[in-house]
């Protein structure tokens, strides 16, 4: 038996009229248009930086692409460090909702006929089947920012000297981004307290029931942390390029 | 300007086919959809084919496709369509007549599903259960549900792939997670999640969030945190020999 009417073609028909999404007011297409485009402008924006840019260092500004630092011959700093926080976005939950949608149309928007294809088999098979490694991305993305944070702290300090640039202000608004997105991931949920069945059993129990609380109110807006976090990566790597070429001058205020 | 009169298009038709049929319905304050297909039924067309219970938003049966997109007809105020709105049954599962679709699909799932297990301590104990609210609070969102099938109609993965039988559906996940997260249910579910369940086949594309008439978060609360919870034994080496050596093996397998 057929359990469903067979899959229609884009057209509508009579018995699929346009279909309108009633909780939003922006039509179909927007979403995903604004993924690819945004998406495929970081990436090649990324590229450009990690495989072909060597300096990214602004006294005491350091690109956050390339922390930590590691100089070894020729080789870029970037390819050092640029691959977790690429995975990491890669798997995350909130990427794969966002690229599924507009670079693979499944679907492209919700309720509206999909692109008859390949057979669909979702997460289940290579590649997307390591998007259940997400967890892993986590743990090395949670190194890297570490060292943000280490970078946003010297970022204020000017020779021995404490004091505020337009630098650091950016250096700091990046890390506490960066931080309210990766500290707000799914896996991390799961390890903060997720996992477990019983939030009061024990007293550790107890205590990761506040942490999964805790790390379900930054999960909540997780795509908003996300975007966020991008532009301010970008940005602030932007501010350091141009400081370098002497475009800009670094506005400061120093002790 | 105050509505008279809508344009309420109809599909009639049944599993061999079937059209969309105009009506014209005069408009009554604070009118549902519910409200104008009744009207045609008792009006204009008797035979018309409608399935609903409470007008309440409670017992799940209005479900239908209103301008192509799921949701209840009894909680579809007609003014937000501006004089002119179609009304289909759900796509995804196989029509019987009119808007009346069979949805014993998902029953079958149902039945799938190990119930509800407490350990064999709990229940030769002839004391009351104590549950702390913290650990039943995350289940109660669950417990919401009215079985309405509005996310498996608008699920991709049974909409437009047809993959019923790999792919258990989001109204199948978010029972699931109401009995992994029981802190009184001992059963194992996550050889079910990786086999039978299929919820490797959800992309998280979170539509099945977009239409829930219960506001239940099941892309964040459900199938994401189920799908951690199947990472911890088929994806993570490091947790699973942890948790093999800690004994932490608690729960029992179903069947
Ligand atoms: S998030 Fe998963 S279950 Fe929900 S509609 Fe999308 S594919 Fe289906
Ligand atoms: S989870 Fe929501 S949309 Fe799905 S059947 Fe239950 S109430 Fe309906
Ligand atoms: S009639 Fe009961 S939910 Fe609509």
């Amino acid at each position: 038996m057929a359990l469903s009417q067979p899959v229609d073609s884009e057209v509508s028909s009579p018995r699929r009229p346009r279909v309108r999404n009633p909780y939003s007011r922006l039509p179909n297409w927007l979403y995903p248009a604004f993924v690819v485009v945004a998406l495929s402008l970081f990436g090649i924006f990324a590229i450009w930086v990690v495989f072909f840019q060597h300096e990214g260092y602004y006294a005491p500004y350091l690109s956050p692409f390339y922390s930590p630092l590691i100089k070894v011959g020729p080789i870029p700093p970037g390819v050092w460090v640029a691959w977790a926080p690429l995975v990491f976005r890669l798997t995350c939950y909130y990427y794969r909702k966002a690229y599924f949608r507009s670079f693979f149309g499944h679907p492209r928007s919700c309720a509206v006929p999909e692109r008859a294809g390949r057979r669909y088999r979702g997460e289940t098979v290579f590649p997307w089947v390591f998007n259940n490694f997400h967890r892993f991305a986590f743990y090395a993305t949670v190194v890297q920012v570490v060292f943000l944070w280490f970078d946003a702290i010297i970022a204020f300090d000017f020779g021995g000297r404490f004091g505020i640039g337009l630098g650091s202000v950016l250096m700091l608004a990046n890390v506490v981004l960066l931080s309210g997105y990766t500290f707000g991931c799914h896996a991390f949920r799961h390890l903060a307290g997720g996992d477990l069945d019983c939030f009061s059993c024990s007293l550790a129990a107890r205590a990761r029931h506040k942490l999964w609380r805790g790390v379900t109110v930054l999960n909540i807006r997780h795509d908003r942390w996300a975007w966020a976090s991008l532009l301010t990566v970008a940005g602030t790597d932007i501010y350091i390029r141009l400081l370098l070429a002497g475009v800009l001058h670094d506005p400061r205020w120093v002790l | 300007m105050e509505l008279t009169s809508l344009d309420l298009k109809i599909w009639r038709g049944d599993a061999k086919g079937g059209d969309l049929v105009s009506y014209r319905v005069p408009v009554r304050e604070g009118m549902v959809v519910l409200d104008a297909v009744l009207w045609v039924q008792a009006n204009m067309a008797s035979d018309l084919a409608v399935r609903w219970n409470c007008k309440a938003a409670k017992c799940g049966s209005c479900s239908a496709e209103i301008d192509g997109f799921p949701r209840l007809m009894c909680k579809t105020p007609i003014d937000e369509y501006g004089g002119r709105l179609s009304v289909g049954p759900m796509k995804a599962f196989p029509v019987i007549k009119d808007l009346v679709t069979d949805v014993s699909w998902n029953y079958q799932v149902n039945k799938e599903i190990p119930p509800f297990t407490p350990s064999d301590k709990d229940l030769s104990s002839s004391e009351p259960w104590r549950m702390q609210q913290k650990d039943v609070e995350r289940v109660m969102e669950f417990r919401k549900c009215i079985e309405c099938f509005l996310c498996q109609d608008v699920c991709h993965v049974l909409r437009a792939h047809d993959l019923k039988g790999a792919f258990q559906g989001p109204r199948a996940m978010v029972r699931i997670a109401s009995l992994e997260m029981h802190p009184k249910d001992v059963l194992d579910r996550r050889p079910l999640l990786k086999g039978k369940a299929g919820i490797g086949y959800c992309n998280v594309s979170k539509c099945c969030t977009e239409v829930c008439p219960e506001h239940i978060h099941i892309t964040d609360n459900a199938i994401i945190p189920l799908k951690e919870r199947m990472d911890d034994v088929y994806f993570d080496p490091v947790r699973s020999l942890v948790n093999r050596l800690g004994g932490r093996s608690r729960k029992r397998p179903a069947d």
